[in-house]
């Protein structure tokens, strides 16, 4: 196994890596900005190393100097996380160049999934099922008018380099679309360098439902079952819970194939999760493929009993998968809360001085946390500053279980999202396992407004 | 004279009404980043912008004023 590892990410996701390195006994280099100064991961690390100033495009960006890290500390593989640098093919592409493992797939099939046009085209070759719709970027709006026309509105308007919902709306008419087009184009050019847009079919009150994949470098692969991410604000996930309360045995079965059979065709290697839009009728259309660890990847952890890192870095250490997809089974129910610094009703983020932090304790409670009790949450940097993940034998368990946590957690000098958590926990629609992605637009918002 | 001032902190991420534009209450006149979320920061009434105090990328701390309407 690797000696030493530089995690080129901060927050929670760089705790989380840390421990498990400690468990293996891989020492570890915390690269943080001048503004992560004080935070816990770069206190756990074994190392920690100054990589610039607050902004992301100053210091966690900046792939100069994680190299320079990684070489002055000697450490041989470079985790990415997620977010930030852990999509970027060039920056995979560097690290291997540099001499170093990257923790995740090649840097071809990060660039490939990373355009979203060069993904459908590629998992239409492999046999999975995807979202009707263009399957080259349209040139402007009247191409795009005429596509939509034909597959019949609404549509959705998508930027073929998106991602967090930028670059992408819903459109109900040729007017709609008109309006949207530019303004979308050009905050993709600006957000991602690439203004190209495509279009496709609008699934009407879908669900989120993605399948974790692991795969070797010799030819084993393994789905760990699905996630049900469908309770999002602002095209970001609140919520998530493993199995997904909506599938039936037989679609589970035929979407974990659907994914394999992408990991085979696309040669993937090391953690992925395909993301899939589930319609009522339990149809499932390719969304887009996420070529890294996910933010929800503990609710996997507490169903399969795996360590996703760990995974990870015995895959990319050359080490062969040890189990087999009949060896693994779904055991219970777990469900995860983000945690952000946002206000409960417009979700507006809400960067400050914490002045309190409690976190409920409890057998099957977790914890993923960024901050401690006299944190600074900066402005720089995502909202998430935490994740609560319960795990029981029931969805039913792990729901009260969830709710009870939630009540008993504690954050102060800040606003939270604490209040919209436990307001969405104990909602009907998400308790009876009925709702979708359009929750927090069909019943939340409401119920603050009847209130 | 109407002061507008940044309702969180974060940096400036577009100007969208430039100075000497005049503008109508509710328009954006910029736009803030903040943890990765675009915040528009309208006019409180109609005028002219008189005074930018800011410019794109800069950073601003809550209440800082951002703009002078007139």
């Amino acid at each position: 196994m690797f000696s030493k590892l530089l995690i080129a990410n901060r927050g929670e996701i760089a705790s989380r890596i840390i421990r498990t390195c400690q468990r293996l006994n891989i020492r570890t280099v915390a690269v943080y900005s001048e503004a992560d100064q004080e935070a816990p991961f770069v206190k756990e690390a074994d190392e920690s190393y100054l990589i610039g100033k607050p902004r992301v495009n100053e210091s966690y960006l900046k792939i100069d100097n994680i190299i320079k890290a990684a070489k002055e500390t000697n450490a041989e593989a470079i985790h990415p996380g997620y977010g930030l640098l852990s999509e970027h093919a060039g920056f995979a592409k560097r690290v291997r160049e540099e001499g170093l493992t990257f923790v995740g797939p090649t840097s071809e099939l990060i660039a490939m999934m990373g355009d979203k046009i060069a993904a459908r085209q590629a998992m239409e070759m492999a046999g999975v099922p995807v979202v009707p719709g263009t399957m080259e970027a349209v040139a402007d709006v009247q191409e795009a008018n005429k596509v939509a026309e034909e597959f019949g509105y609404p549509v959705m308007l998508k930027a073929a380099a998106g991602g967090g919902g930028i670059g992408m709306q819903a459109v109900k008419t040729a007017e709609e679309l008109e309006k949207a087009f530019e303004g979308n184009q050009k905050r993709a050019q600006t957000f991602f360098g690439d203004g190209k847009m495509f279009i496709e079919k609008q699934i009407i009150n879908p669900r989120h439902i993605e399948i974790q994949v692991l795969a070797d470098e010799h030819g084993n692969a393994v789905h760990l079952f699905e996630r049900e991410c469908s309770i999002q604000r602002r095209h970001q996930k609140v919520i998530e819970e493993a199995p997904s309360p909506f599938l039936s045995e037989e679609t589970r079965r035929r979407m974990g194939e659907s994914a394999l059979k992408a990991v085979q065709k696309l040669r993937y290697t090391n953690a992925g999760t395909i993301e899939f839009l589930v319609d009522d009728q339990e149809n499932f259309y390719f969304l887009e493929m996420n070529t890294r660890l996910q933010v929800e990847h503990p609710v996997t952890e507490e169903i399969t009993g795996l360590d996703l890192v760990e995974q990870q870095l015995r895959i990319a250490f050359g080490e062969k998968l040890t189990y087999k997809q009949e060896d693994l089974l779904i055991q219970g129910h777990a469900i995860e809360a983000r945690i952000y610094a946002e206000d409960s009703n417009t979700f507006y983020p809400s960067p400050g001085q914490l002045t309190k932090l409690t976190l409920p304790k409890g057998d099957g409670v977790r914890h993923e946390v960024a901050v401690n009790a006299d944190s600074q949450v900066t402005p720089f940097y995502d909202p998430m500053i935490a994740k609560l993940v319960v795990h029981a034998d029931t969805r039913k368990e792990a729901i009260e279980k969830l709710t009870k946590a939630l009540h008993q957690y504690e954050i102060e000098g800040i606003k939270s999202n604490l209040t919209m958590l436990k307001r969405v926990v104990t909602h009907e629609q998400f308790t009876s396992g009925a709702a979708t992605t359009s929750f927090i637009e069909d019943y939340y918002l409401p119920s603050l407004t009847n209130q | 004279m109407n002061e507008i001032k940044a309702s969180m902190a974060g940096s400036v991420w577009k100007i969208v009404a430039n100075e000497g534009e005049s503008v109508t209450s509710g328009q954006d006149v910029v736009i803030l980043e903040s943890m990765k979320m675009e915040i528009p920061i309208p006019a409180e009434q109609d005028g002219t912008v008189k005074e930018l105090k800011v410019g794109e990328g800069d950073f601003v701390n809550e209440g800082d004023v951002i703009a002078i309407i007139e």
